[in-house]
This record gives structure tokens, C-alpha cells and sequence, in this order.
């Protein structure tokens, strides 16, 4: 009947779920056995093996797949284009010039990849090749990792991680219950308990859990790590059975077990498929805002480059027209040349042009781009003042491509919980009936010795208060799921029970209930260890009470509560209840409501977090119909989270209020320091939490978020239960609007110094009201637009009661918002992953919730209050060094191709190159690359500490100021100008005359030689003059290029090189320096190309100088007198390089 | 675009439990990042910033040092003597018009033509004689690349196998051309004398010498005779051809073995390519005699010019120009101008930027102090 039963059940369930997903099931036979026949008709399945494979190439397709994974990128397509053109037609320029370059990066960026997936290999191999324990036949015998199917039953021993995902079957505790960590899953490292099977938790040898004859029926691989549903069919004995599994029953690949001897599981799911594997797909990749100004002026190139060569080509047509021009009699085509039809001649004189002006656009920028990224980011892993002492931890960078993005950070969203604040739970107090006890406190939650730990504050209680008192503590020593470790440390949360006697800890997932076993322990009653089922505490007299635990309600955030229910020694059952105010209070029958009410409030405008507590006395009856509510929900397969959320609203009601507790979050070292830093550094600061609001609220004020002086604006479910949304919003929004119109009337008359900056607090319900897309009115869809319009004109937002994903629709609301602002956002735990995979920049704190919010950040900070130095100085500095970099990059080759093209106008438009073959690829190669290199991972225009000092400066870079379309298009202009003071005062040197003392005459490769000269002098001084700091290196490398330039170049002219077959550079550049005129005109023309850009920065710092020219005069105002901040900073910069 | 060369996966990292076992002892003193000046960025530096004040004695260093340097160059400059004439003919008027216009490259008999002229001062020193074209495009492409250094370096595998570059003028019949390519074959092959009409009736030929015109680099190592030295010319260009246009065979060039064949210097010089479209060839140096008579005395010439070189077709020009030479070369008011001109513009930012300085200096100073 039994088994009739259960068949059927699956057989419906699957197939009514089954119309969407039928295949969404696998049926794995526990010890490849065979169901009785008839049982039921699976459908066999091909499972992968437990192999895992996170390498990309294999040793055969990694040449093609690599190259054509790298020429899928435009940048090296263009490259390859041109190199390709090169060598197809006759074309200016050599195919070494471009070939070379592009080659070098190609290959370099090939043996990186190919390393990196050579590692994999040897990871993957590693991992697969390792042996694990697997019962066959009665029998326990080893086996490749790689060869483990779905069905194998592996044995696992303590402090082994589990190879795939199983099910536990048993475990060497009676319980069927075994240890956990999850540490490199999620990064938990507390202990989590999973359950054996109940019907197969007795099987203990190898032998017996060979005779266990199952079928498990489950759902197909998803990669969320805390969700599982499957079923099992026993078939032993008479009637099989049928049990539902959950996430419980799961333990996955890559978690460690932990302090339990051994475990039998059976393998669900293996290799690929495991969930370990399902979680680590690639993120998306984050570009930042400068690699949008790059991308956008390479356009801007890309055109100038096509029209240039188109305005060539066609001036060669018309110019050609005469046939005398076309084909002079000392210059005539070969016969081939003469054939060739017109329109092919159009188009590879196109393209000859394109070749000649390509390096307007140049490999070697990305190359330097991409070095200066990755070499910059050291900066921030080496910096010593980014090291936290306490964790032992330094910064890490898990990208370098955001590095400038960390200085143009607009909006800051931040977590409170163990961001902001410590995540280090202090109990404070409790309040039983209105009556407040607090333990006494030393510095770091250490109570005094001896002190029995109660300070009444209010009036000492009667007996039958005591009685309620002593319930309360009760409670609250029983309410959890702390478990007790002896002995070892452990990672995570560890506080010692007894002081001195043995060192046992309270662990927990939840720092909150460490801190109120502990206020309890201190308050006298101890809690001691769970053993066999039975809870044991230490009360005041010394005395060991024992409960029996016989159901844990566990917590979730949908509830926000927790209980427990208990048989006490004298047989009374009791239902105690932890929770939030809110869930807890509707569901109070009697207490002392009014006064615990006001006191969680108090201690919530405090920045607490309160928890109240309450009971409920259970008749025998009542707890037999809640075991049959729970079991009956536990076992069901299809909503089994929905039945089970249903009997907890069942049996959490009726409840007796006792009292409410208190537990501060400290708030982290320099919070409000650094948040104040960032608002002054024109960031808005929004803080979202799923805490409630008043303590949220006070964590703000604490933080120094919301000022005593700032105008808080609600818009909460409580004033929107008074009113509708629309008319809040339209309230809101008139009253910043009004301020502001007064605001610019005042700044008009000078009168800004009533200055109201507005704080919003908004909750999760709320917000999700205020996205909602519209569909009664057409006004809704407003409501978003009103609300950025608040937001945009309030200093400081607090998000409360939030949702992991409300974090991250926020972020991407405002992501998306008319200003497009860069955002960043900063966590710890792994609620604020998907705000921070969505943010610009994502910021992981190294908490203590786990390291999931690290490995999904681009950068990961010790502390809070790194963030300031993060963003005021290595932000600041990235941003200022690559916007040079990328300005310097395109200048520097304006100013490099024009002189060809103007060129082209003298030599009957022949696509004669102005330079030679060796200047034009060495030009980027290693002329003109080093310096701005070093520039771009040195240059600091102010000081660090003066960065630190006034945050104001950030301001000065906001919104991308230096790559704006004004300050491209100076820098462009530049380039053009000095392209034509080069070529044309070199063209009137040469003008139909000589400058040697000699008589004799240069030719057309002296001409581009001496335009060459004066090119990579003034480019170079072009950056002397940008350059604010100057280190020896600097000089070094400057100086050393250039002289590097002149000792090539006699090198390369100075000998008649066998393998070329043209000796065009011989001794050019002797000769060209042996004439003075060439000298002068060198100096002058340098000094004529670098005046207008040093008038401009003199009478720009003059007349409108920025804060930042202002800070540098003032330093330097300052530095001429000892001044105590410069002379530190110069003596303990000494040199140790 | 640029994230290009980072590894942009997301790989799964098999490396076991290292992620939270980190915070140990040991790894606390391995973790701490060193603090060096370098990795702290604190290197003791120089920082320099361009203000008004820093600036201005610069600006006024360097007005006060161009302007005179320019007077000087351009002092310098008008104190060379040049004179130029042209020859092409184009004018019925002009003496070589007939030889212009009847030109033919087959003509057998050379035509030539004198032009009078009058030099209204002396020449004192070193005289140089140029040829000049216009609109002559040596610096096309196509010509700049046809050549064969390697031949004209004197590799005999060179001369009996041209490069592919001296297209279409590798080869002649079967025979390949030495000196191969355009340039050669367009060499520039006029002959010009110049006789001093003394007042007192006598024609006086201006000896002019054919040596040095050339880079000394050039003469002696870029451009080498194929064949041991001192062997026949002759002998070694055997099987070769001259270039279509030549009129003789290039080891006929000169009767001198050190100036003949590729060593030759008018071949040399024209051999570098020239920058510009109109520009002036170093012909030969007329050097100073005596210390008591100029050079070239004020009073009539004539050049005596044969008419081999055609330039008509392309609308170009042909000039004769005696200039003397100073340290800075030819007449070329160019850097002198821009010398004073660069360095007036320096003075005048330099006063400007004093008042700007003075003005504005003072009230950010200000602003700063009770900022």
C-alpha cells in the first residue's frame, strides 16, 4: 500500500511539475543497484564524470583558439589589417613596422594565457588525480577523483573535503548528523550541521552501507548553494520508503568536514555539474569611464586617419591629372603598374595612405595602457598604510582595469552591517518587563572577576518578576543555534566560555547570538554544550539545568525569528521566540508591551540592535499537533518551503512578551571620518541595510552620514500608509526643489552659507513601490524620475530593510539614471555580492561574514576606513595618471603622423614617408614610451598626504574632467600645432638653400631626421613639463631616453648594416649635427613648439586656477618654511629602495 | 577595447581551503607589505610647478637670448653673397632657348648656349656653385626607392642583378643597368663653365673644382667601385649597360680613376635625394687664389652651358647659383627671423606674465591665507 502510495506520489508529482520540467529530475541508484523491478520506470540518464575542467585550451586548439580569441579584439584586428595590407601591396612602409609590434603584443599576451591555462591544467589534473575512498562490493578500495560516477558511495574522513556533491547517507555520529565548513565555498568558516538520512543513518561499515538499496530522485544541477530538493526511495525491508532531502542532506563539493570522524555519502552530482562548479562562471567584464574616452577618441582618430588618407587620395588624382606629374620622363612605372586598372590604383593608394598614417592610432598605447594598469595596481597591494594590523590583511586587487575608475566615484553605497560598523556584537543590556539589567563592562566585553554581572537600574523586581527574569535568561540561553567548540581555534568567531579554566567558543553563523549567549553567560547563566538532545545550562547557583531540544524553528529573513522547543527536566514544554520587534510584537498576546516597546525604541535610536523574546507554554496536545504540522511539511517534495514557512506562521502565535535585548555594533575605526572625507570629496554616501530604520538611522548619525543640521526626509511605509506615494513623492520633491531655487538665488547674492543639505530615508517596501513599473496610472512611471530628483539633491540616503537584490537594483537604478554617475559600492558580507558585481567599482571588506563579497569585488580593503585612501589618493592618482597617459598617447602621435601627411603636399602626394623605417616603429616601441610610463605609474601632482588632507580635490577630476571633449580637442590642437611649427620651420631651413659650412646639400632623409629630432625632444619636454614629481628614476628614464634616441641614432647611421638593403641613414645624423644652423633650429623649434602650452598653464593657473593649482601654489608657499608635515614626509622617505 | 590584454575569465580555482586558512601567524609578517619609499610611494622628489613666477625669468632668458642670436644669424645671413640665374630657355629672349626647345635625347651633336651675366659685387671667398631644378619631384616614392645601395656600394652581385626596386630601369635588353634605378638614369647632365669677361677684353675660364662637393661618408664608404681597387673600370663593367638616358657609360664619367664610376662625384650628389621639389645641387667650388684678388671680381660673366638635360615636359626650371658660404651655410634670413621673432614673442609673454604676476599672484595669495 505503503509503496503503491509514495510511487504514485512521485510519479504525479513529476509529471505535474513535470509539464514545464520534466527533465529537470535525474534518478541516481545509491551503489549503481538496480530498483526492484516494476518500482517504477526510470529513464537512465548519462551523468558526467567527476572530472573538472577549468582550463580553456587544450594543448591542440590552443594556437587557433587563442589567436583567434585575441584578433576577435578591434584593436589587434585593426592591427592585423594593416600588417595584412602591408604585405599585400606596395605599400610606404615596411610589413616589419607594424608587424613587429603587433607580433611582440600577440605573442606576449599568448604565453601569458597559455601559462595561466597551463596552471589550470595542472590545478584540474591535481584535483582529478586525487584519490578518494569509495565502497564497491562490501568493500572499501581507492579510485581517481576524476573516475567517481553519480551513485559511487564515498567515504570521507574528518578534515577531507568532499570530492562532488552527496548526500549523506550516515556519519560516525549516532546522531546522523556531521560538521561542516564551507570556507572556500562561500567563506563561512563556522561549523554548519547536516543531516544524515533518517532511514540510513544507522548504516555504519562499509558492509552495511553496501546493503543500502536506494534510489534518489532529485532536481537537475542549479547553482544556488542553498537550495536543494530531491526525494529518496528506500526499498529495504518490507515496504520502501520515501523521504524528502534538502540542502541538509547536501553536502557539496569543495566543503571540508569537519570534526566528525567519517561520513558515507552517495555522489548526485559530479564534476561540471557539481554546484562549486556551476558558481564560478565568469563575471561580467567592468569597463571603466576612461576606457570609454579612450574607445571614444579612438573613433574620433580612426576618423581623422580615414580622412586624411582620403583627402591624400584624392589630391593625388587631381594632382596626377597632368600626365607629366603622373609619369615624368625620369620617373616612369613598371609595365605592371601602367596596367593595373584605375579603381585598384584608387583603392591601393588608399590604402598606402592608411598605412602611412596608421600609427596615428597606436598598438603600443594599449600595451602601455594595459602595463600601467597592471604595474599601477602594486601601488595599492604594497601600501602599507591599507594594512590592517589585526587581520593581518592588505589590500587586494582582483582587477586592474578599474583602477582610475576608484577616482571618479560618484555615488558610494555602502553596507552597514560589518561595514560601517564592526560586526562585533557587544551585549549591552536586556530589559525583562520593563526592568533593565546591565552587565558590567571592561574594556573588550571582559567581565569582572567575580561579579556576579547585575546592575539593576531600575527597582529590584519581586519574586514573581524574578521568576519571569530567570525565564527570560532562560530563554535566551536556549533560543539559538550557537554550538560550543572545545579546545581549537577555529576561524571566525571565537570567545572564551570560562576564562582561564579550558577554552571552549561559541560559534555561530550569527555574531548577534554569540553576543547574547555571552550577555547571559555574564548575566549567570551558562550556557555549556548540547549533548544527546539535551541543552545544558549552567544557572546562578551553579547548578546544570538540561531541556530537551525537540524542534528548532530556524531563522530566515522573510521571519525575521527564531525559536526553539523545549522539554524541561519537570516535563513542561516551552516554545521560546527570538526575533525582530516587528515580527515579534504582532504576534505578543500579553506582556509588558507598552514598556519593552519603548525601550527597544530608545535603544534603537541608540544604534542598537534589539531582539525581543518571548514564549509560549505548550500542553502535550498542542505539541503533538505541531510535530504532525512539521513533519508533515518537512516531507513534502514540491513546496516544501512554502508548508514548512506556513506550519512555523502556525505555530510562532499566542506568544508571552518577556523582555527585549540590546546588542551594539561598534562602529569601525574612522567611519565617520572617512565618510565625512568622502562627502566632502563631493560623493554621496547611501548606506543600505536590512536592518530596521531607527537602527540604521542612529548608525548614520553616529557615522556622521546625516548631520545634526541635515533635513531628514522620510519616505517610509508609515507615511505612505498616511498618504498615497504619489502625493509623498510630489511633497518630497517640492520641498528639495524649493531649497534648491533658493539656494541659487542665494549663491547669486552670495548668501550661500545657509546651506540645508537633506537626508533621505526610504525603505524597502517603499522602494519597491517607487520601481515598480507602471501600470494603473500613467503617472507611476514618474515616480522613479521624482525620486532620482530627490536623491540627486540629497547629501545622504539611508536604504533600510533591503534585500540582497533591492541593493543591487538601486545601485543600478542610479547607475542608469540621465547623469550616468560612477558608482561604487562597498560590503562584506554575501547579501552585498549582487550590488557590488553591479556597481562601477565593487569593493569588498574583509569581514567576518565570509569572504564571498571579496572574491566577487574588483578591489577587497581590510577596513572601512582604507576606502578613504583607496579613493582620495590611489583613485585620484590613477585617474590623473592614465587621462594623461591616454591625452599624451594620442598628442604625442598627432604630432608624429601630421608632419607625414603635410609632407604628402611636397612629394607629388607618393605616400613617401617622412621618416625612417626604424624611426617609425621605434618611435612608440622605445623613443617615446618609457617615460610616459614611468609617468603614469609615478606622477603624483600633490601630495599624498595633502590628497588625504583636503578631500575637496577630488572634485577638481569629477566627471571625468580630463578627458572631456574640450581638453581632447586642446590637446589634439597642440599636436597639430606643433606638427606644423616642425615641419614647416624645417621646410624653411631647407628651403632651396644650404646650412652646412661646406656647401654641400642634405636630402629629403636628413629633412625627416632633423623633423624626428625635434619630435622626440619636444615630446619629451612636453612631458617634463606635465611632470610634478620627479624621483631619480624619472630623470633617469627621461634623460636616459633621450639619450637613447641620439645614441641610436648614430648607431643605426654610423654603419653600413649587411642585412639592409638600403643604406639611406648613413651617417644622415652625423652629418645633420655637424651643421650648426641644424643645432639652432632644434632649440628653437623646440622651444616654439612647447610655449604656447606653457603660456597656456601659467595663465590658466594665473588667472582661473583650480583648487588643486591652488593647494600646489600653497605647498610650495609652505614649503619654503619648515613646515612639520613636508620635513616628515621627506625624512621618512629616505632612500630604501 | 583596452581591457583587451587582461585574462578575462572567471575561472574556477581548485586550490583547495587556502582562501580562509590566511590569517596565521606566520602569513601576518609575510602579508605586510614592505615599507619602502618606492612601494609607499614616498620617493624623495623634486616637484616642481610652472607658476608666473617661475616662468617669467625664463621667458626673459630666453627673449634675451634669441633676439640677439637672431640679429646675428640674420646679420650673417645678408652678408652672404648669392646670385642665381636661370637657363631653362623658356623665353624666346633667352639664350638656351633654341637648345630647349630642340631638344632630343638621341641628338648626337650637343647644344649648347651662353649666358651673359653681371656679378655687381665681389665674391671674397670660397665661391660654391649650384644647379638648381624646380618641380622636380626627387623625393617621389617611386623614385626615392629606385635604387640599388648595395650595387652602388660595389657588390658585384649587386651589378649583375639589380633589385627589384630599380624597376623599370633594372634591366636594358638583357643586360642589367649599372648604376640601376631611376635616380641614376636621371642624372642630372648638363655641363656649365664659367668664363670672366675682364674689362679689358680677355675671357678668363674660372677654374672649378669637381672635388668635395660630395659627403666625405659617401665617397669613401657608401658608394664603392665594384672590383679590387685600382683594376680596370671597364673590365669590371663588363656586361652591364649604361642607363638609357646616359650618354656614356658610367666608368667614363671622369678621367680621374678616384672621381669615376660609382665614386663619382656629381653622381654622389645627385644620388641624395632631395627634400623638396625645388631644390639646388652643389655643382663645384670655386676656390679662392690669391689673398689680394676676390674670388669672383665684379664685372660681366657667362656661363657656357650643354643643353643635355630636359625639363620642359614637366614644367620644370634649371638655375645656375654662386653663393658664398658662411658658418651657417647659404642666404637664409629664415632662422634669423624666427629666432628674433620667437624670442620677441618670449620678452612680450615675459612682461605680460609680469603684470599678470603682480596682479594676480598677490590676490591668490590672498585668497589662500583666509581660505
Amino acid at each position: 500500500m505503503g509503496m503503491d502510495f509514495s510511487t504514485l506520489r512521485t510519479l504525479i508529482s513529476r509529471y505535474c511539475a513535470g509539464e514545464e520540467n520534466c527533465v529537470d529530475t535525474r534518478t541516481v541508484y545509491i551503489g549503481h543497484k538496480e530498483p526492484p523491478p516494476g518500482a517504477e520506470a526510470f529513464i537512465q540518464q548519462r551523468f558526467p564524470d567527476n572530472r573538472i575542467i577549468s582550463s580553456k585550451y587544450t594543448f591542440w586548439n590552443f594556437i587557433p583558439k587563442n589567436m583567434f580569441e585575441q584578433f576577435r579584439r578591434v584593436a589587434n584586428f585593426y592591427f592585423l589589417i594593416i600588417f595584412l595590407v602591408q604585405l599585400i601591396i606596395d605599400t610606404p612602409t615596411s610589413p616589419v613596422t607594424s608587424g613587429l609590434p603587433l607580433f611582440f603584443v600577440i605573442i606576449v599576451t599568448a604565453i601569458k594565457q597559455g601559462y595561466e591555462d597551463w596552471l589550470r591544467h595542472k590545478a584540474d589534473k591535481a584535483v582529478n588525480q586525487c584519490l578518494v575512498q569509495v565502497v564497491q562490493h562490501g568493500k572499501l578500495s581507492r579510485k581517481h577523483s576524476r573516475k567517481l560516477t553519480v551513485g559511487d558511495v564515498v567515504y570521507v574522513k574528518e578534515d577531507e573535503s568532499f570530492p562532488c556533491d552527496l548526500i549523506l547517507l550516515s556519519s560516525s555520529r549516532d546522531d546522523g548528523t556531521c560538521y561542516v565548513t564551507t570556507a572556500s565555498l562561500d567563506g563561512e568558516s563556522s561549523h554548519k550541521t547536516y543531516h544524515a538520512v533518517q532511514d540510513t543513518k544507522a548504516y555504519k561499515t562499509e558492509e552495511e552501507v553496501n546493503c543500502i538499496h536506494a534510489t534518489i530522485d532529485c532536481e537537475q544541477p542549479q547553482p544556488d548553494l542553498y537550495k536543494f530538493r530531491g526525494n529518496i526511495n528506500i526499498y529495504m525491508g518490507n515496504e520502501p520508503v520515501s523521504r524528502s532531502l534538502a540542502s541538509q542532506n547536501l553536502l557539496l563539493r569543495g566543503a571540508t568536514l569537519k570534526n566528525t570522524e567519517y561520513i558515507y555519502g552517495v555522489a548526485i552530482y559530479t564534476g561540471m555539474e557539481t554546484k562549486m562548479a556551476l558558481n564560478y562562471q565568469s563575471k561580467s567584464q567592468k569597463r571603466s569611464a576612461v576606457e570609454k574616452s579612450m574607445n571614444a577618441y579612438l573613433v574620433v582618430y580612426l576618423c581623422i586617419l580615414i580622412s586624411k588618407a582620403v583627402i591624400n587620395t584624392a589630391l593625388k588624382y587631381v594632382w596626377q591629372a597632368d600626365p607629366n606629374r603622373d609619369e615624368p620622363w625620369y620617373n616612369e612605372k613598371t609595365e605592371s603598374e601602367r596596367q593595373r586598372h584605375v579603381l585598384i590604383r584608387v583603392f591601393t593608394d588608399f590604402l598606402a595612405f592608411m598605412v602611412l598614417f596608421n600609427y596615428i592610432i597606436p598598438v603600443s598605447m594599449y600595451v602601455t595602457v594595459e602595463m600601467q594598469k597592471f604595474l599601477g595596481s602594486y601601488f595599492i597591494m604594497w601600501d602599507d598604510e591599507m594594512f590592517d594590523k589585526e587581520l593581518g590583511e592588505r589590500a587586494v586587487v582582483n582587477t586592474s582595469d578599474l583602477n582610475e575608475e576608484l577616482g571618479q566615484v560618484e555615488y558610494v553605497f555602502t553596507d552597514k552591517t560589518g561595514t560601517l560598523t564592526e560586526n562585533n556584537m557587544e551585549f549591552i543590556e536586556c530589559c525583562v518587563d520593563g526592568n533593565v539589567y546591565v552587565p558590567h563592562i571592561i574594556c573588550n566585553g571582559q567581565v569582572m572577576p567575580g561579579a556576579a554581572g547585575i546592575d539593576m537600574i531600575d527597582t529590584s523586581p519581586g519574586p514573581e518578576a524574578r521568576e519571569r527574569e530567570e525565564l527570560f535568561f532562560r530563554a535566551l540561553c536556549l533560543c539559538h543555534t550557537v554550538q560550543v567548540k572545545e579546545e581549537e581555534t577555529v576561524d571566525g568567531i571565537k570567545h572564551g566560555i570560562h576564562q582561564g579554566k579550558s577554552s571552549s567558543f561559541y560559534i555561530s553563523s550569527s555574531p548577534d547570538e554569540v553576543a547574547l549567549v555571552e550577555g547571559m553567560k555574564r548575566l549567570g547563566f551558562t550556557y555549556l554544550r548540547l549533548k544527546e538532545g539535551q541543552m545544558e545550562i549552567l544557572n546562578r547557583e551553579d547548578e546544570i539545568e538540561r531541556f530537551e531540544l525537540l524542534e528548532v524553528l530556524t531563522f530566515d529573513s522573510v521571519r525575521r525569528r527564531m525559536s526553539v522547543i523545549v522539554r524541561s527536566s519537570t516535563g513542561e514544554l516551552y516554545l521560546f521566540c527570538k526575533g525582530a520587534d516587528s515580527s515579534i510584537f504582532p504576534r505578543v498576546v500579553s506582556g509588558k508591551v507598552e514598556q519593552i516597546k519603548a525601550r527597544v525604541e530608545r535603544n534603537a535610536v541608540e544604534g542598537l540592535r534589539t531582539l525581543c523574546v518571548a514564549y509560549r507554554r505548550l500542553s502535550p496536545e498542542q505539541y503533538e499537533q505541531v510535530c504532525h504540522l512539521l513533519t508533515r511539511a518537512k516531507l513534502e517534495f514540491q513546496d516544501q518551503d512554502k508548508l514548512v514557512a506556513e506550519a512555523y506562521d502556525l505555530i510562532e502565535r499566542d506568544l508571552i512578551l518577556l523582555g527585549a535585548t540590546a546588542v551594539e555594533d561598534r562602529l569601525q575605526e574612522k567611519a565617520a571620518d572617512t565618510i565625512e572625507s568622502l562627502h566632502k570629496a563631493g560623493m554621496k554616501v547611501w548606506v543600505l541595510t536590512g536592518d530596521k530604520m531607527e537602527t540604521a538611522a542612529a548608525t548614520c548619525y553616529a557615522s556622521k552620514l546625516f548631520r545634526r543640521s541635515t533635513q531628514i526626509l522620510e519616505l517610509t511605509t508609515k507615511r505612505t500608509e498616511e498618504q498615497s506615494l504619489h502625493d509623498v513623492l510630489f511633497e518630497l520633491s517640492r520641498t528639495v526643489l524649493r531649497h534648491y531655487g533658493s539656494m541659487t538665488r542665494d549663491a547669486s547674492s552670495g548668501l550661500s552659507s545657509e546651506y540645508i543639505d537633506y537626508g533621505l530615508i526610504i525603505d524597502g517596501a517603499t522602494l519597491s513601490a517607487v520601481m515598480r513599473p507602471s501600470q494603473e496610472d500613467s503617472n507611476s512611471g514618474n515616480y522613479k524620475e521624482i525620486f532620482l530628483e530627490i536623491c540627486r539633491n540629497c547629501s545622504a540616503v539611508l536604504c533600510c530593510r533591503m534585500a540582497p537584490l533591492q541593493k543591487a537594483q538601486i545601485v543600478k537604478m542610479i547607475k542608469s539614471s540621465k547623469e550616468h554617475p560612477i558608482t561604487l559600492a562597498v560590503g562584506d558580507g554575501a547579501n552585498d555580492v549582487s550590488m557590488i558585481l553591479e556597481a562601477h567599482v565593487g569593493i569588498g571588506i574583509m569581514g567576518k561574514e565570509g569572504r564571498q563579497a571579496v572574491r566577487n569585488s574588483d578591489y577587497a580593503i581590510p577596513k572601512f576606513k582604507h576606502l578613504k585612501k583607496m579613493l582620495l589618493v590611489h583613485g585620484h592618482y590613477y585617474y590623473i595618471r592614465i587621462s594623461e597617459l591616454v591625452q599624451y598617447f594620442f598628442y604625442k602621435n598627432v604630432c608624429f603622423i601630421f608632419p607625414q601627411f603635410l609632407y604628402q603636399f611636397f612629394c607629388g602626394f607618393s605616400q613617401q614617408p617622412l621618416y625612417d623605417t626604424a624611426y617609425l616603429t621605434l618611435y612608440n616601441i622605445s623613443f617615446t614610451s618609457l617615460p610616459i610610463l614611468l609617468y603614469s605609474l609615478m606622477e603624483q601632482h600633490i601630495n599624498i598626504d595633502i590628497l588625504k588632507k583636503e578631500p575637496t580635490l577630488y572634485r577638481d577630476i569629477a566627471k571625468n574632467s580630463l578627458l572631456t571633449w574640450p581638453i581632447f580637442i586642446y590637446w589634439t590642437v597642440l599636436g597639430v600645432y606643433d606638427a606644423i611649427v616642425m615641419f614647416f620651420g624645417v621646410y624653411f631651413l631647407f628651403n632651396n638653400t644650404t646650412f652646412t659650412s661646406n656647401g654641400q646639400m642634405f636630402g629629403n632623409w636628413t629633412f625627416g631626421t632633423l623633423v624626428f629630432t625635434v619630435l622626440v625632444f619636444t615630446v619629451t619636454f612636453k612631458l617634463v613639463l606635465d611632470t610634478h614629481y620627479w624621483t631619480w628614476i624619472n630623470h633617469f628614464v627621461i634623460w636616459g631616453s633621450l639619450v637613447f634616441f641620439v645614441v641610436f641614432s648614430l648607431l643605426w647611421g654610423g654603419i653600413i648594416w649587411p642585412f639592409l638593403n638600403y643604406q639611406r641613414m648613413y651617417y644622415v645624423f652625423m652629418q645633420m649635427l655637424s651643421s650648426g644652423p641644424a643645432w639652432l633650429s632644434i632649440i628653437l623649434l623646440i622651444t616654439a613648439s612647447l610655449l604656447p602650452d606653457v603660456v597656456k598653464k601659467v595663465f590658466w593657473r594665473a588667472l582661473w586656477p583650480t583648487n588643486t593649482e591652488r593647494i600646489q601654489a600653497k605647498r610650495r608657499c609652505l614649503a619654503s618654511e619648515p613646515s612639520t608635515i613636508f620635513m616628515l614626509s621627506q625624512t621618512s622617505s629616505r632612500i630604501s629602495f | 577595447m583596452a581591457s583587451s590584454y587582461k585574462d578575462e575569465d572567471g575561472h574556477i580555482t581548485v586550490s583547495g581551503s587556502g582562501a580562509a586558512a590566511g590569517a596565521g601567524g606566520g602569513s601576518l609578517r609575510s602579508k605586510k607589505p614592505e615599507n619602502t619609499a618606492f612601494k609607499q610611494q614616498r620617493l624623495p622628489a623634486w616637484q616642481p610647478i610652472l607658476t608666473a613666477g617661475t616662468v617669467l625669468p625664463a621667458f626673459f632668458i630666453i627673449g634675451l637670448m634669441f633676439i640677439p642670436i637672431g640679429i646675428g644669424l640674420y646679420v650673417t645671413s645678408n652678408n652672404i653673397k648669392e646670385f642665381e640665374i636661370d637657363y631653362t630657355g623658356v623665353e624666346m629672349s633667352s639664350p638656351c632657348f633654341t637648345c630647349a626647345q630642340n631638344f632630343s635625347w638621341n641628338g648626337t651633336k650637343p647644344c649648347t648656349c651662353s649666358v651673359p651675366f653681371h656679378l655687381d659685387q665681389p665674391y671674397e671667398s670660397n665661391v660654391f656653385m649650384y644647379y638648381g631644378l624646380s618641380n622636380f619631384y626627387q623625393n617621389h616614392r617611386r623614385y626615392v626607392k629606385s635604387r640599388d645601395d648595395s650595387q652602388l656600394n660595389g657588390n658585384e652581385e649587386s651589378l649583375r642583378k639589380p633589385s627589384k626596386e630599380c624597376e623599370p630601369y633594372a634591366k636594358h635588353g638583357n643586360k642589367p643597368i649599372a648604376p640601376c634605378g631611376a635616380i641614376a638614369n636621371s642624372m642630372f647632365n648638363d655641363s656649365l663653365e664659367l668664363i670672366y669677361n675682364d674689362p679689358n677684353g680677355t675671357k678668363v675660364q674660372i677654374p672649378l673644382t669637381a672635388t668635395g662637393i660630395a659627403w666625405w661618408t659617401d665617397k669613401h664608404v657608401k658608394f664603392r667601385n665594384p672590383g679590387a681597387e685600382n683594376t680596370n673600370l671597364t673590365v669590371v663593367f663588363q656586361g652591364t649597360t649604361q642607363p638609357v638616358n646616359w650618354r656614356r657609360p658610367v666608368f667614363q664619367l671622369d678621367s680621374d680613376p678616384d672621381n669615376n664610376g660609382f665614386i663619382n662625384e656629381d653622381f654622389i650628389v645627385w644620388m641624395r635625394t632631395a627634400a623638396l621639389p625645388t631644390f639646388r645641387k652643389l655643382y663645384r667650388i670655386i676656390q679662392r687664389r690669391s689673398n689680394v684678388h676676390p674670388t669672383l671680381p665684379r664685372g660681366n660673366y657667362t656661363l657656357e652651358v650643354v643643353y643635355n638635360y630636359p625639363v620642359r615636359s614637366f614644367e620644370g626650371r634649371k638655375r645656375m647659383i654662386l653663393s658664398t658660404i658662411s658658418w651657417m651655410g647659404g642666404k637664409n634670413p629664415f632662422l634669423g627671423i624666427a629666432y628674433i621673432s620667437v624670442g620677441s614673442v618670449c620678452f612680450l609673454l615675459g612682461v605680460v606674465l609680469l603684470i599678470i604676476h603682480h596682479k594676480y599672484g598677490n590676490r591668490n595669495n590672498a585668497a589662500e591665507i583666509s581660505h
